[in-house]
């Protein structure tokens, strides 16, 4: 389990090989990155600012980490969040999941990245012509993040 | 008592760092919002929804009826936007 939170970019590559290096227990890696992307809607964006509560960002990750852990057999897990300034291409956000076979290593994938996106304290800034503007959270990802609770 | 303002939130109050002497008869988040709501003309501007402002009182998302005291952390901020 491991979770990191950082200004600098990362390495898909390599966070993934080293998630996986010295084990052969492993038989199945999914990840999931999200990426600055150029448009919002309709909207160009420059670049995008990120901001976070630095203590309880950490505390967020590893309970939705440990809550992975507790719902699927995992052998490894690995968060990476970026925080400042990135322009459109750059990675934002790395969730792994390693196991013995696909179905739990997707699914806790996919669990990681829906409930930190509905739970981690980070705010996206996006630059615009029309100046600086705050993202709104999305009631589809709240949605995304129920589907979770149900299958409780 | 220290609070601490994120995102939009920290732009209309204009600070996001903030130490307060909370009244002693203040003893839940709610009752602290409207408190804090009064302090001045941004204060009311960034909680004047509170359907979208969160809660967290030392690091732990609370519900409006969590008790508040001294001591405690207590940030606010909009809903969350990271991933």
């Amino acid at each position: 389990m491991a979770i990191r939170v950082q200004r600098e970019t990362f390495d898909v590559g390599a966070e993934l090989a080293s998630l996986t290096a010295g084990r052969s227990d492993i038989g199945a890696v999914t990840s999931f990155v999200g990426l600055v992307r150029d448009m919002a809607g309709d909207a160009a964006i420059g670049a995008m600012t990120l901001e976070h509560y630095p203590g309880m960002t950490e505390k967020q990750l590893a309970e939705i980490e440990a809550e992975a852990h507790r719902r699927w057999p995992l052998q490894a897990t690995l968060i990476v969040h970026r925080y400042g300034r990135m322009e459109p291409g750059e990675p934002i956000v790395l969730c792994a999941a390693a196991s013995a076979h696909r179905e739990a290593a997707f699914a806790a994938c996919h669990f990681l990245i829906d409930w930190l996106k509905t739970r981690a304290p980070f705010w996206k800034l996006e630059d615009t012509a029309a100046g600086p503007q705050w993202v709104s959270a999305k009631a589809s990802d709240d949605e995304a993040a129920r589907r979770w609770e149900q299958d409780r | 008592m220290k609070i601490l303002w994120f995102a939009w939130l920290r732009t209309r109050v204009g600070t996001g760092e903030e130490i307060v002497e909370k009244p002693a008869d203040i003893a839940t988040v709610g009752a602290l919002l409207d408190w804090l709501a009064a302090r001045s003309p941004g204060h009311a501007q960034a909680l004047a929804r509170r359907d979208v402002v969160r809660v967290a009182v030392n690091q732990t998302y609370v519900p409006l009826d969590h008790a508040v005291s001294d001591g405690d952390e207590i940030a606010i901020f909009p809903p969350v936007t990271g991933g």
